[in-house]
């Protein structure tokens, strides 16, 4: 879909209730692309429901602005590493998502061959090198591909997105003293919806949080509201050309809500649904669509990509739903290459 | 040939296969000083501090940044100093070294090397020399490996650093200083290729490791009874040499597995039971271990004897083995 503004143009705009030096086109690309990670969480929940997916899938409705904010910035030679909760971080990096669908639900052609499903995510022809089961986990392997870039003398960085929960595990000490020790090029972002699975994260949390942490251990940290398409937008932007050109590691906390429970079968019954309701008011995809409005963007196209969305999404879908199981001899496959995983097995 | 020690010898392949690709580093505490055991001595003069690397005391980061660095196109090499320090990294080994290949369907391999020096050193105590091979071997992905001379440290090694597997290194404290002819050529031995260290008729002996050094004394003692027994060095613990055992057990009709580890649960069960399995009619004996009892290791020298398996306890069970039977 072309951009395209209404009677009045442009410049017009820009003078109005709208950021300074506001670039339409991009973030009517980020629009774009939030919808399009909302109509695949929702059509995952669907698939969910029909008992099509095969094990635990966790959803980011409510948190599309950082992944769009932070994954299209980054080139396609740039390492991703994610989380549980990392289906919208997948495809703004790029990946495919019918091949993501075809993963959840277990099926031949999967990105992973359906030996992972939905926590392991990968798709290494876009460089994301993964999602993650373990909390934490990514944060020391997303430093060490940020050292594999200064060995080999890279120009591109490693990303390493994770929740507010995982500033709770021995990991973010010890990756982000890491990538700070060896001056790598390594973003990290944390997304903090509030919840480490459903325990509310402050309950369980001493001290200021992660942002502080980061600082404390030397690595300039910022905040941002994680639902705003554009503050995440600009400070990914300056931070990644900081990193490029040689400052470092950076950190940037996000500050969002999970308005779903911690996986799609979770009613999340343990929070009040008036605090529900109230986030729902901050969702990232009205503001931005409303931010695209008052800039003369065509109401009608802003719809287009919720529409668009959905139906790309139903018909990735619908393939997926009539796609085969893998091949069975896939099960003994990439195991490893010395020795044969059969031996004395049955 | 050369005469090197164990020790040295692994510092030859290491440095070998640095100059071969510049894509191999190493990283672990001390390492820019030689490492605890000076097994890295030199290395940072000639390759710099950025491929001889030191590291914060940070167990789950050396291991889960090589993960991340193997899987970004580098060929970590990862000194874990003991091998009970890499207890602090399990999650980076177990969790994600060993299933990266097959979880994210074959789009990466972890070409990774874990050195973990092991095994009982005077008076170092229970979290200082612990033997946990058989751990790994239960863990599909990794590669074990347990050198027991200074030629196979260096064979080992090398093809170690060149597999494209997270290989689980296991060298033993207490033979750095063992010294041995090391070939001067690039030598590059297979995984799953047993040594036949000595040839014998009666009983074969299997083990690795230091533990080799103490079957074949007991070997040495064996034949002064008029016992000749068959020493077998598996070298490789995942994949390991059924056929070398099973030849050897064809032969004599004995099996006797020695391991320093614990015998609960140790590797030398699995040697039994794949032997019980496939040649129960060859055997003249039940299989016997000889192997550590079930409780953490001492500090004073006398308590730490106690958990040893020494050349007496093997010749014991052996000749044993010998008088009696089907």
């Amino acid at each position: 879909m072309v951009l395209r503004y209404g009677a009045i143009e442009k410049e017009i705009f820009l003078s109005s209730s709208i950021p300074v030096n506001f670039d339409v086109e991009r973030y009517f690309n980020h629009h774009k692309m939030m919808n399009r990670i909302r109509a695949f969480e929702e059509t995952a929940a669907t698939a969910n429901n029909d008992g099509l997916v095969l094990g635990a899938i966790h959803l980011s409705i409510g948190q599309e602005a950082i992944a769009s904010g932070v994954c299209q910035n980054l080139e396609k030679d740039d390492f991703l590493l994610s989380t549980h909760r990392g289906h919208g971080h997948t495809l703004a990096k790029g990946a495919d998502p019918q091949t993501m669908m075809l993963e959840l639900l277990g099926r031949k052609g999967g990105i992973c061959q359906g030996k992972g499903g939905s926590m392991h995510i990968a798709d290494f022809s876009v460089g994301m090198l993964g999602a993650n089961g373990v909390v934490s986990a990514n944060i020391n392997i997303a430093a060490g591909a940020g050292h594999a870039i200064k060995l080999k003398g890279g120009n591109n960085i490693s990303c390493c997105i994770f929740g507010d929960g995982a500033i709770n595990r021995g990991p973010f000490l010890e990756g982000l003293n890491w990538a700070g020790v060896f001056e790598l090029p390594v973003l990290f972002v944390c997304e903090k919806n509030g919840f480490a699975s459903t325990t509310v994260t402050e309950a369980m949390t001493s001290g200021e949080g992660g942002k502080q942490r980061a600082q404390s251990l030397g690595i300039p940290a910022e905040e941002v509201d994680g639902n705003d398409i554009v503050e995440v937008d600009e400070c990914v932007r300056q931070n990644i050309k900081e990193i490029r050109s040689g400052g470092g590691p950076r950190f940037i906390l996000c500050n969002t809500y999970r308005l779903h429970g911690h996986t799609a079968s979770d009613p999340a019954l343990y929070r009040e649904q008036e605090d529900v309701d109230e986030a729902w008011k901050n969702d990232p995809i009205s503001k931005c669509r409303d931010l695209l409005k008052n800039a003369g963007v065509l109401d009608e196209d802003l719809k287009g990509h919720q529409t668009d969305a959905l139906s790309e999404m139903q018909a990735i879908y619908n393939r997926a739903k009539q796609a085969p199981w893998p091949e069975l001899q896939l099960a003994y496959e990439d195991v490893q290459d010395s020795g044969d995983p059969r031996e004395e097995a049955f | 040939m050369t005469v090197m020690t164990y020790a040295d010898a692994a510092k030859a392949a290491l440095a070998e296969e640095m100059r071969r690709d510049p894509l191999v580093w190493a990283v672990g505490e001390d390492l820019g000083r030689g490492g605890v055991f000076g097994q890295y001595k030199g290395l940072v003069e000639e390759f710099g501090p950025d491929r001889i690397s030191d590291a914060p005391i940070s167990e789950a980061a050396i291991m889960g940044a090589s993960v991340g660095a193997a899987m970004a196109g580098t060929r970590p090499v990862v000194e874990m100093r003991f091998a009970d320090f890499a207890l602090c990294a399990v999650d980076e080994l177990v969790n994600q070294a060993a299933k990266a290949r097959y979880m994210l369907g074959g789009q990466t391999n972890v070409p990774m090397v874990i050195r973990e020096p092991m095994g009982i050193w005077r008076s170092s105590a229970a979290q200082h020399s612990q033997s946990l091979e058989s751990w790994y071997t239960h863990i599909p992905g990794l590669v074990v490996v347990v050198p027991s001379t200074p030629a196979d440290n260096k064979g080992l090694l090398k093809s170690a650093i060149r597999s494209d597997d997270p290989v689980v290194y296991l060298e033993h404290k207490n033979i750095w200083g063992v010294e041995g002819d090391v070939p001067d050529e690039d030598i590059l031995l297979p995984f799953g290729k047993a040594r036949i260290e000595r040839e014998g008729a009666d009983i074969s002996i299997v083990s690795w490791s230091a533990q080799l050094h103490v079957a074949s004394e007991a070997a040495e003692n064996l034949q002064k009874k008029g016992i000749s027994a068959e020493v077998i060095d598996l070298r490789t613990l995942w994949p390991w040499d059924k056929e070398a055992v099973f030849s050897s057990v064809e032969k004599t009709g004995r099996l006797l597995i020695t391991h320093e580890s614990v015998a609960v649960g140790g590797f030398g069960a699995e040697i039994a039971a794949t032997v019980s399995e496939h040649m129960f009619k060859a055997l003249k004996h039940p299989v016997r271990r000889c192997a550590a009892p079930r409780v953490p290791i001492s500090y004073a020298p006398p308590l730490e004897d106690m958990v040893r398996v020494t050349a007496n306890n093997i010749v014991d069970v052996a000749t044993t083995m010998m008088d009696s039977g089907n």
